[in-house]
């Protein structure tokens, strides 16, 4: 019985670490909707400054004193990003600030490691917290008392501050309708700043707490930081409480779990969002999402299909890459077939998120699913590579209807959050069962027939497949189907009321995305001759979320450049500098700042403006018009 | 669709780059992948090591008379990304062979390439048993002691315990699962009255250590195995130590004595573990000498176990290469099949059969030194002595 007691209490430690960095991201996202990638690494900077200060001050004064001022110093880097950066592109498209942050998390974690070497650093073990306390012949370590303590105490804090202060009422109000609070004539910069920088202290704070427990290394931003998203989301975004419950929940869950399944932390978390959000949409405490008054974009430049002078362009273009093979070599037509699957895979997600208005954080499941089924075609039942490219892609079809219809139930944020979940549930099926997938190892040796085998066919092959599915995905833009998706996007209601089945059509639009992101992991593995679970894993999501929103996410295609720019890019950053995060990191945040509508939106709309030749200023500044829901 | 022409100026861009560095002609190129940004507590170490070994081979007159040169590439952990930097290496930078890397997934996707493409590839630091068995090729040698002699090492002294009731804590990925089979196989093979009374799976990276702890504990094991290493076994030993999990119990932990995961424990090192490791501080041969001297000397630091596998797979690689007198990859594989070379450990062979190198590691007890962590009573356990006999092996590799 004693053991169940201590293994609660342990669990409910990690549920405070956890709720600190969590009920910070939940404020963020509450107030600015900013989906901030970089929590994590403020969480990193918190305990590596946290380690640097403990080091050298001494006593307890200084090892405490040394945790609080880290986390101020973290604060005011918040502030100084918040300012500098995303005040600019707070008016950018949804989930374009994403963007910004996921550069910044690149640069923090290249610049830790300049700043404090490679080596895994442990710090004190806290004064007057280093043993433990003995309970019927358990030991329960007394800094995870201090910190069973410190979580309601943090939460009880936040509670008065939210309830008690003007600020918290500004707080909360802005979380509910922040376009109100901004018609009442409430400061939004600073409200946006303070509460980014309150943020920013918890996730400091819960980071320089790790110090007596954990190693600080370059790596602890990406271990939290998805584990944190999960919280929030299970206990309702902008809900303090619900982190808290979310926080416990998980942890204790994970405490317990580990007794039946010793492998069940690799998956737990998002096992539990997915149950939550399909049972409870908005999370365990949270409310449901006010109706966007604003139309996402495109009021200002409406879609239209290509000019035939564009066409000739387009085409002109297209034949310009099919002569590649006359003077390239064989790596560059190479990185030439990986960038042509990449426009695959981006056009899939583009057509989701821009057509469709839903942003998928986990479309590299059925990028992966298209993989692995290759594999088991080639690999297990022997078929020849134009039959496996042909039937492939049916098992990112399969798993995107599946999954898709239970995704198609939710929007916004929590959409985003249950296909992450449903990503990474397929992720652990293909890291865990080993007799089929082969595990972490793979499955090896899908290389293409001779037809296809040198690098020039293989990259016509990924070109041609690129090309015809661009096209395609125009073409259906364009179609009765495209203006009905469009419609289910731009407004729920209206597009009901005119007898449009929302909830089919966003199926439909959710499974030809996952098949055509099958069709380039389909074709990624016979590039790469192999299959990971990596093909399905977090990062390539987050990849090709970067190249949406980096061509623009209110355009008809600008998902191309962006997977063009980046992709090319990385492979070249990579390849040339061992700094390769930092610089590319600093390349988004830049592109950031000067295309706040993404690549190919800004260039757009500097084109349109000319063409206009309006009054100078006001575009930019021109907000979409509001429609009259 | 306006997106080609962006495409072109990319490749354009990428051509000029790829071009801006090539050596001349004359010098043989090795082509090196390993996970730089994503593991640098590791690879820094090691790239040091391969850059003492690249400046001796040329000081020593090159290969055959050329000058050795060594294009290294960052992988990012991905394997993927991996066979991208493969494939520049051998397509753009024309390469002699590849050589590195260090998680499993990478060195058997690079592995395939070489097999894929004819191209030789040494693995360093991968330590799947797949890589030499049942996924081996003939283009791929290995030089690190693979996952089952390093288990075949530990079982040696875990046999000769007491303990009868055994946990286990590994990272659930391919490496800690098979370093458990197998150390579970043999344990059972030598003492069948041995029971497995619990097993914790942390995610790698991730463990949430408290609740790992207590459910080991739980079960009262008499001994434990440990395979977690890095940030993981920080946490893993800080509450085992809080919380007395170590206390009155054995431990048998895979590379805790590498300086790379036994340094950043400090004055936490718990006293007793029997490792696998690299006690720089008490090897004293005249080949590990030199070699600490010289690294020693351009670094003013002291070496890690990945020093020495940077070292050594240059070292080997200029060995083979001097060996086959030429880059092309059949004669190079002939060169290294059997080929004996000195090392700071010692001689090393690769195996002809399985293309295993027989670089051993060093099995001790770990320590506690002036609030430092150290490797004692160690001793070398050469590579050659903990490999299955030549019968099970060819049974386990594929025919080439």
């Amino acid at each position: 019985m004693a053991f169940y007691v201590v293994q609660f209490l342990t669990g409910l430690a990690s549920a405070a670490s956890l709720f600190l960095v969590a009920s910070g991201l939940s404020i963020i996202f509450g107030v600015t909707r900013i989906v901030n990638f970089a929590h994590g690494a403020f969480y990193m900077i918190g305990a590596y400054i946290a380690f640097t200060l403990t080091e050298r001050l001494s006593g307890a004064f200084g090892f405490w004193g040394g945790i609080v001022l880290a986390a101020f110093a973290v604060a005011l880097i918040g502030v100084i990003v918040e300012m500098v950066l995303l005040r600019r592109i707070y008016h950018a498209p949804e989930l374009f600030q994403l963007l910004a942050t996921f550069g910044l998390t690149l640069m923090v974690e290249d610049l830790v490691v300049l700043i404090w070497g490679p080596d895994d650093l442990v710090g004190r073990r806290a004064p007057g917290f280093r043993g433990a306390i003995d309970f019927f012949g358990q030991n329960i370590p007394s800094y995870d008392l201090f910190l069973i303590v410190l979580g309601p105490v943090v939460l009880g804090i936040l509670w008065l501050l939210f309830q008690r202060t003007r600020w918290g009422v500004l707080v909360r109000a802005a979380t509910q309708d922040r376009d109100m609070v901004a018609a009442l004539g409430v400061n939004q910069k600073w409200l946006f700043t303070s509460v980014f920088a309150v943020g920013v202290f918890l996730a400091a704070l819960g980071g320089a707490l790790q110090i007596p427990r954990d190693a600080v290394h370059h790596a602890m931003d990406l271990r939290i930081i998805v584990e944190v998203f999960v919280v929030v989301v299970i206990g309702g975004l902008g809900s303090i409480v619900g982190a808290f419950v979310a926080a416990v929940l998980v942890s204790e869950l994970n405490a317990f779990g580990i007794l039946i399944f010793p492998k069940i932390s690799i998956i737990l978390v998002f096992l539990v969002m997915a149950v939550v959000l399909i049972v409870r949409p908005w999370g365990l405490f949270g409310k449901p999402e006010a109706a966007a008054r604003k139309t996402p974009g495109l009021t200002v430049n409406p879609w239209r299909p290509l000019t035939s002078n564009e066409r000739l362009m387009a085409l002109a273009a297209l034949i310009v890459a099919a002569m590649l093979p006359l003077f390239a070599g064989n790596y560059l037509l190479t990185v030439g077939s990986e960038i042509a699957i990449f426009v695959i895979f981006a056009v899939s997600l583009h057509f989701l998120m821009s057509v469709g208005g839903l942003a998928s954080f986990g479309h590299a499941a059925y990028f992966g699913l298209g993989a692995y089924g290759i594999a088991f075609l080639a690999k297990m039942a022997g078929l020849p590579m134009i039959v496996c490219l042909l039937l492939g892609p049916l098992l990112g079809c399969m798993g995107a209807a599946v999954f898709g219809f239970f995704a198609v139930q939710l929007s916004g944020v929590y959409f985003a959050m249950l296909t992450l979940a449903f990503a990474q549930i397929v992720w652990s099926i293909a890291f865990q069962w080993v007799n089929v997938t082969g595990g972490d190892n793979g499955i090896l040796g899908l290389w293409p027939s001779s037809w296809a085998a040198s690098p020039s066919r293989f990259y016509w092959l990924s070109l041609g497949v690129a090309a015809l599915v661009t096209v395609a995905l125009r073409a259906m833009v364009f179609s009765p189907f495209g203006y009905a998706l469009r419609a289910t996007r731009d407004s729920g209601l209206r597009s009901e009321a005119i007898g449009i089945d929302a909830k089919r059509i966003q199926w439909t639009a959710f499974v030809i995305a996952g098949t055509t992101a099958g069709i380039g992991g389909a074709l990624f593995a016979y590039l790469k001759g192999s299959v990971f679970p990596d093909n399905l894993g977090i990062s390539l999501s987050v990849d090709a979320l970067v190249m949406v929103l980096l061509g623009g996410v209110e355009t008809v295609s600008g998902a191309v450049i962006g997977a063009i720019v980046y992709k090319a890019l990385n492979i070249w950053l990579v390849s040339q500098t061992d700094l390769s995060k930092l610089v590319l990191g600093g390349f988004i945040m830049l592109i950031v700042v000067v295309f706040p509508k993404g690549i190919v939106g800004t260039l757009e709309m500097l084109a349109q403006r000319r063409k206009k030749a309006s009054p100078p200023g006001s575009p930019l500044l021109a907000k979409p018009i509001e429609s009259a829901e | 669709m306006r997106a080609r022409n962006t495409f072109v100026g990319a490749a354009f861009a990428l051509l000029a780059g790829g071009m801006a560095h090539s050596a001349l002609a004359q010098d043989i190129k090795i082509g090196e992948i390993n996970s730089y940004s994503l593991l640098p507590a590791f690879t820094e170490p090691y790239r040091k090591g391969w850059q003492l070994a690249v400046e001796e081979v040329n000081a020593a007159g090159g290969i055959n008379g050329k000058k050795l040169v060594v294009i290294s590439k960052d992988d990012g952990g991905k394997p993927a990304d991996a066979q991208t930097a493969a494939n520049e290496l051998v397509s753009s930078e024309g390469v002699a062979m590849l050589a590195g890397t260090f998680l499993s997934n990478i060195g058997l996707a690079v592995s395939d390439f070489a097999n894929q493409k004819k191209v030789f590839f040494l693995a360093a630091e991968p330590l799947t048993d797949a890589i030499t068995w049942s996924k081996g090729n003939k283009y791929t040698f290995r030089l690190r002691p693979s996952n089952y002699m390093q288990a075949a090492m530990l079982v040696e002294a875990a046999s000769k315990l007491p303990a009868k009731r055994w946990a286990t804590i590994a990272p659930n990925y391919e490496y800690g699962q098979s370093a458990v089979a197998v150390f579970k196989k043999l344990m059972s093979e030598k003492r069948p009255d041995i029971q497995w009374v619990d097993e914790q799976w942390p995610p790698q990276g991730k463990i949430d250590a408290g609740p790992v702890v207590q459910a080991v504990a739980a079960a009262n094991p008499e001994a434990i195995l440990n395979v977690t290493f890095g940030a993981d076994l920080v946490k893993l030993v800080r509450e085992g130590n809080t919380r007395g999990l170590f206390k009155g119990r054995e431990v048998v932990s895979f590379l805790t004595g590498e300086p790379e995961y036994l340094d950043p424990l400090k004055d936490e090192t718990p006293e007793g573990w029997i490792v696998t490791g690299y006690p720089w501080y008490s090897i004293k041969t005249p080949e590990h000498d030199a070699f600490l001297k010289a690294y020693q000397a351009k670094y003013n630091d002291y070496p890690r176990l990945g020093s020495i596998v940077g070292y050594q797979t240059i070292k080997a690689s200029a060995a083979i290469l001097a060996k086959a007198g030429s880059t092309d990859p059949e004669k190079l594989i002939a060169a290294a099949e059997g080929l004996s070379m000195p090392s700071p450990f010692g001689e090393i062979t690769f195996r002809k059969i399985d293309h295993q190198s027989t670089l051993g590691a060093f099995v001790g007890k770990t320590a506690l030194k002036d609030g430092k962590g150290v490797m004692v009573d160690s001793s070398y356990k050469k590579g050659a002595d903990y490999l299955p006999s030549d019968a099970e092996v060819a049974k386990l590799r594929p025919k080439d």
